[in-house]
């Protein structure tokens, strides 16, 4: 989960971390009070997880409430590259005199954490290590000695951090260690690191990735998901606990497995290019044990989207027996009319693996007028797509 | 030989005793893999009884080791308590640990994958978030489904459970000698590289499939070892063409980061050191089909 600026200014503000005082607002009146509080100049800054804001015009400054008002009422509802500005942050002005770079993150190619630091910060840090390479130290973190003093003094001396500022870099390196590790997090960027006009080091902005698997322990970042911004599809297949994605084509897909239902994305999608381009309305994975309920909500979801022409119901049985899958998805029709909600779009089944056969009798045997058998993923993906294209 | 598991390894099942652990004992041992027992400190001293087969529970991985001589452990146990049973197992120095737990904290897999190399590696690590590891017809450490096929000389590894069965299935007529899920996270102990180095060093293996998807760059860092060290066909299969940029696609680690992990890279980074990509699972089984048959 990205998290939003203000959040991740939030974040570092609990773990001890330099920031500047400030607040978010969704209203213009909220701002009003947050420049009140704060007093004197402001900065106005749209809350989106897109790069660029200050080109777009959602960054400005505001002198006293006035003027903040006046400065959230233009940045609130504007639209940044397709985002729309629900929230603004509201912060005291920071007197910079110099722009460093700083973070930490996951190394998937070696298995660790790796620290990124620089003193030319401010910029986009891929490009600062492609022009310069020698001005960007990136030091591997081991997971379990993590970061301490010592270690810190070690990037800050690699990194060539000016001696004025060298302790509370360590400082900084040190907390900001502790924080990604105490959040779970998988990335935490501070760019610019700042030293202000009076030496000090304040974290001037936030990009924090927080890992969704290590929910468990942290109960309170659930508050930080955006509702209103997560696709209410998403949001209903959330509640039952279905793995969903939405996408914005035709097709509804669900099948059994992540790497299954990716591929069957794909499939489709090549089908499509033969039938009116079609695409994968959705990612759905329902799982292993694909019981007659969970394919009920699975097709519940899918089927409420209004965008969908056909379903493609891709399930190889490894675990999972293709007759109680067969099963499921006629329990799962007949639940859906017993809920009221009457189906209407066809859709294309392909059961193979084990059981397969008794899969196949069991849906021949309903004799479903919407539901047709395809053996093939192929051959399914090709007729799913077809009949999406007939139905748009 | 197979590579990793043999019809000689002993397992053992870190929460043999929970739902998932009880369930997956009972098909590994009826697709003939010699379980030897389980581990549950809470449970040591009592017997389980698996259809006839009765297994011991040992209070912890270096007790059932010094009873049984068990070489593979294969771990059931829930995200929260993941981690230490790794660690358990790492430091019993057992040869390989089978992690099939999807949900574990990234920052508890680089836990334990750091201290796995600060003992000197003595434990390979397969997942975690994996469906294990099959050598049809031998040893079975995992859920991968015993019934799709039998013994033959395809390896496969791959980082989906339901891609290796189909294609597992699609090729059941020719056999595998073993297959390997690396699992869907973003860090895993054992990558396709390590798979492709021990199946090109596997007497049994004579040509190899290799699933990938979005996320990462292993399958760059695959290609680029096939092109040095890898004199046996190989063919590829990566999904995730048309998954958007910025969502995880139901595995944790199955997510482009702006331009980094498409399925379009990968592919082209296979290609370039001359393995044929397939453009589905049906078509990638096409393609080692006619390998297998010497077209």
């Amino acid at each position: 989960m990205d998290l939003y600026e203000y959040q991740g200014r939030d974040l570092f503000e609990r773990h001890g971390l330099p920031v500047l005082a400030g607040g978010v607002a969704t209203t213009p009146e909220e701002a009003r009070a947050i420049a009140e509080r704060l007093g004197g100049r402001v900065v106005v800054k749209a809350q989106v997880k897109v790069g660029g804001r200050g080109k777009a015009g959602g960054v400005k400054l505001a002198e006293g409430a006035e003027e903040t008002v006046a400065r959230a009422t233009d940045i609130l509802g504007m639209d940044i590259k397709g985002h729309t500005v629900h929230k603004v942050m509201i912060t005291v002005t920071a007197d910079v005199a110099e722009e460093y770079y700083f973070s930490y993150l996951l190394d998937r190619a070696n298995r660790t954490f790796l620290c990124i630091a620089s003193v030319a910060g401010g910029m986009d840090i891929e490009q600062v290590a492609a022009d310069t390479p020698d001005r960007v130290v990136k030091a591997p973190i081991d997971a379990n000695t993590g970061v301490d003093e010592a270690k810190a003094r070690e990037i800050v001396t690699a990194a060539g951090f000016p001696a004025e500022v060298a302790d509370q870099v360590v400082e900084v390196a040190v907390g900001l260690w502790q924080a990604f590790v105490a959040e779970d997090a998988t990335l935490v960027e501070v760019n610019p690191l700042a030293k202000n006009g009076d030496g000090r080091l304040l974290l001037l902005d936030a990009k924090i990735t927080l890992d969704e698997n290590a929910a468990f322990r942290h109960p309170d970042h659930e508050a930080l998901v955006d509702q209103a911004a997560v696709d209410p599809l998403e949001q209903a297949a959330k509640a039952k606990d279905l793995n969903y994605v939405k996408l914005d084509g035709e097709v509804g897909i669900i099948g059994n497995g992540a790497g299954l239902v990716m591929s069957t994305l794909d499939v489709v999608a090549y089908a499509g290019e033969r039938h009116g381009n079609v695409k994968p309305a959705n990612f759905l994975d329902i799982g292993g044990g694909a019981s007659a309920a969970v394919m009920a909500n699975g097709l519940e979801i899918v089927l409420s989207d209004p965008a969908v022409k056909s379903v493609f119901v891709n399930v190889f049985g490894g675990i999972t027996a293709c007759d109680e899958v067969a099963n499921g998805i006629i329990q799962a029709l007949a639940l859906l009319e017993q809920r009221g909600e009457k189906v209407t779009k066809p859709l294309v089944v392909r059961l193979d693996g084990n059981n397969a056969e008794a899969g196949r009798a069991i849906l021949d045997g309903a004799n479903n007028p919407l539901v047709q058998r395809v053996d093939t993923m192929d051959g399914a993906a090709e007729r799913a797509a077809e009949l999406a294209a007939a139905g748009v | 030989m197979a590579i990793w598991l043999t019809k000689d390894s002993k397992v053992i099942v870190q929460g043999m005793t929970g739902s998932e652990g009880s369930k997956h004992t009972r098909r590994m041992l009826a697709a003939g893999t010699n379980v030897v027992g389980g581990v549950n400190p809470r449970k040591a001293g009592q017997k389980v009884d698996f259809d006839g087969t009765e297994l011991p529970v040992f209070a912890s991985v270096a007790d059932a080791m010094a009873e049984t001589g068990a070489d593979v452990t294969v771990i059931f146990v829930p995200p929260q308590f993941t981690k230490a049973a790794v660690v358990e197992a790492i430091d019993a120095a057992i040869p390989l640990a089978v992690v099939i737990t999807e949900g574990v904290p990234v920052h508890d897999t680089a836990a334990f994958w750091a201290y796995n190399l600060a003992q000197g590696e003595r434990t390979r690590i397969i997942g975690p978030n994996c469906p294990g590891i099959a050598s049809p017809g031998a040893s079975n450490a995992g859920i991968i489904p015993a019934d799709i096929t039998g013994t033959g000389r395809i390896g496969l590894v791959s980082k989906s459970g339901t891609l290796t069965y189909q294609m597992m299935y699609e090729l059941r007529d020719i056999g595998f000698s073993t297959c390997v899920g690396i699992g869907g996270d973003p860090i895993i102990g054992t990558t396709h590289i390590d798979a492709l180095k021990a199946f090109e060093a596997d007497p049994e293996t004579d040509a190899i499939v290799m699933i990938g998807e979005i996320g990462g760059d292993a399958e760059e860092r695959a290609a680029e070892f096939i092109k040095g060290n890898v004199t046996k066909p190989v063919v590829g299969y990566i999904a995730g063409f048309t998954a958007p940029p910025g969502k995880t696609m139901g595995h944790a680690g199955a997510i482009i980061s702006g331009s980094a992990g498409t399925a379009e890279a990968k592919q082209a980074a296979l290609e370039a050191v001359g393995v044929k990509v397939g453009k589905t699972p049906t078509e990638t089984a096409k393609l080692m089909r006619e390998i297998m048959s010497g077209n």
